[in-house]
């Protein structure tokens, strides 16, 4: 992920800027018609009400039909306000439409590639469905955090942000915690906690896999659970639907 | 200034005080002017090791507390030069080692001495963090199973943690593993862990291995050191620990006691 792409200043500078990667969900417009859109927005909203909540929202034009000069920004800004959802601003379109959207106090954004359809946050528990999105594309920020000593036995790692990555062994009675995957060059004996804010694609790999209890997105697994497959062998622990299985690696 | 070494180990009976009173024994017969201190207030067991017992008048807390100079509390060995002991108290408790206290203590002495052996007690309460938070270096005493090594890896990550060097973000405290009480028979019969074992959990230099002898109950029951006992195997291994200690580079010995003449002209050189 993009880590710093510009710092301003120095230390004392009131702020710094960060580049940073958002998952935000885009309104694919086909066509504008103020009635169609609205009815059409009160049904989705209807299904999905937590979800649609102050959410943030692009406007995307690479799948729009008509004449993009016709399209009156102005409605369809404040159709989408009136329903309590913030629209950001606009990708797509040319030099036109970015004239129009600096109109309408919009920010502009280069056309995209096609992003795949959001799954229909009906489906779902809304409010879990827009996470899920989220995590799905939205892969840890930052480099994480290297470790390099052993961790031992009461002590405790957290990597709050990204990944860990551990290059000596982790003791029994140590614990090593992580957003994102956690790595460890050496064998892993205490309890490793991967996705710990409930990234279900976090992943724990290890050169010996001896833990005490190991876990990725708040699912967990205890020693007893793990001696049939893997144990004492290089391995990744990973979450398939709602359970976590055990694969060797380099085999 | 003075080199202080803990002696340490989180878990109890595993031969903290044995392996102080010899490696400062060995210390002071290699010309180093060593005191050995007890931490241990309230069980204070060092002064029978050193078998000075019958001379404690002033003891750490009384010089913590201002109630006795240093040079009254240490009490010089009768049979090696240059060694003291400074007994820890057996009345009070272990917060009466307070950390400017300690550090008052340690610097008055850093002056004089070469070598300060702090002999911690048995946990990871206060007297054991007192005991530890000054240490240059650590020597973590490990018996060869698991609940030991257990202990051993918990007081690593203290020493990483929490001693001075840490906190003022020096050196780390240079660590050492001694292996007590080793029995190859056992090894081999899958009732202890072998050195390897111990080595793949803790992973830090080792300064050696004791194997498990009578010798070492029979010096303590006596008040000798057992380094002191320089016929007897656990005696040549402290001091081949203390050799270690000191920089030399000394094969392990002592491994296996049947094949001990063998495993000497293989090694020994």
């Amino acid at each position: 992920m993009t880590e710093s792409a510009a710092m301003a200043g120095t230390r004392d500078a009131c702020f710094e800027f960060r580049g940073a990667t958002q998952t935000l969900t885009v309104l694919e417009l086909r066509y504008f018609d103020m009635e169609m859109f609205e009815k059409n927005l009160r049904d989705k909203i209807r299904q999905a009400p937590n979800f649609f909540r102050d959410l943030p929202l692009v406007i995307g034009l690479d799948q729009y039909e008509g004449n993009l000069a016709d399209l009156d920004f102005f409605q369809l800004i404040g159709c989408c306000r009136t329903h309590s959802i913030q629209v950001l601003g606009v990708r797509g379109g040319d030099e036109d439409v970015r004239r129009l959207a600096r109109n309408a106090s919009l920010a502009w954004l280069p056309a995209g590639r096609a992003g795949h359809p959001l799954p229909d946050p009906a489906e779902g528990d809304t409010a879990e469905a827009a996470t899920e999105a989220h995590a799905d594309s939205d892969a840890a920020p930052g480099a994480g955090k290297v470790v390099t000593q052993p961790v031992r036995s009461g002590q405790q790692v957290y990597a709050p942000e990204g990944d860990l990555i551990i290059m000596a062994p982790v003791g029994a009675g140590a614990e090593v915690l992580a957003a994102g995957h956690i790595h460890i060059y050496g064998p892993l004996r205490g309890r490793a906690l991967a996705g710990v804010h409930g990234d279900s694609n976090a992943s724990i790999f290890c050169q010996s896999l001896e833990a005490e209890l190991v876990s990725v997105a708040g699912h967990y697994k205890i020693s007893e659970d793990l001696q049939d497959s893997g144990w004492r062998e290089p391995a990744r622990v990973r979450l398939n639907g709602d359970a976590l299985v055990v694969d060797p690696l380099g085999r | 200034m003075a080199r202080i070494i803990v002696v340490t180990s989180g878990k109890g009976g595993v031969g903290k005080t044995t392996t102080s009173a010899s490696i400062s024994t060995g210390l002071a017969q290699k010309g180093y002017k060593t005191a050995v201190i007890d931490f241990d207030v309230g069980l204070r067991n060092l002064d029978l090791i050193m078998n000075c017992e019958r001379r404690v008048v002033y003891d750490f807390v009384n010089v913590i507390q201002g109630e006795a100079t240093l040079n009254q509390a240490l009490i010089r060995d009768k049979r090696v030069d240059n060694l003291y002991i400074l007994p820890a108290s057996q009345t009070r408790d272990k917060e009466a080692l307070t950390h400017e206290g300690v550090e008052k203590v340690l610097n008055e002495m850093s002056e004089t001495f070469d070598y300060l052996v702090c002999d911690s007690p048995a946990g990871i309460e206060h007297g054991a963090l007192m005991s530890l938070y000054f240490a240059d270096e650590a020597i973590v005493v490990t018996n060869p199973e698991v609940s030991s090594v257990r202990d051993s890896d918990r007081i690593l990550g203290i020493l990483q943690s929490k001693s001075r060097r840490a906190e003022r973000g020096d050196d780390p405290v240079k660590e050492h593993l001694l292996l007590t009480r080793y029995n190859h028979e056992r090894v081999e019969r899958g009732e202890m862990l072998s050195i390897e074992d111990v080595n793949d959990i803790l992973s830090i230099p080792l300064l050696g291995v004791i194997p498990e002898s009578q010798a070492v109950l029979n010096a303590s029951n006596q008040g000798a050191p057992v380094i002191l006992d320089e016929d007897t195997e656990a005696g040549q291994a402290y001091e081949d620990a203390v050799a270690r200690l000191l920089g030399e580079e000394r094969e392990l010995r002592f491994l296996d006691p049947q094949k001990k003449g063998f495993l000497k002209r293989m090694f020994g050189g």
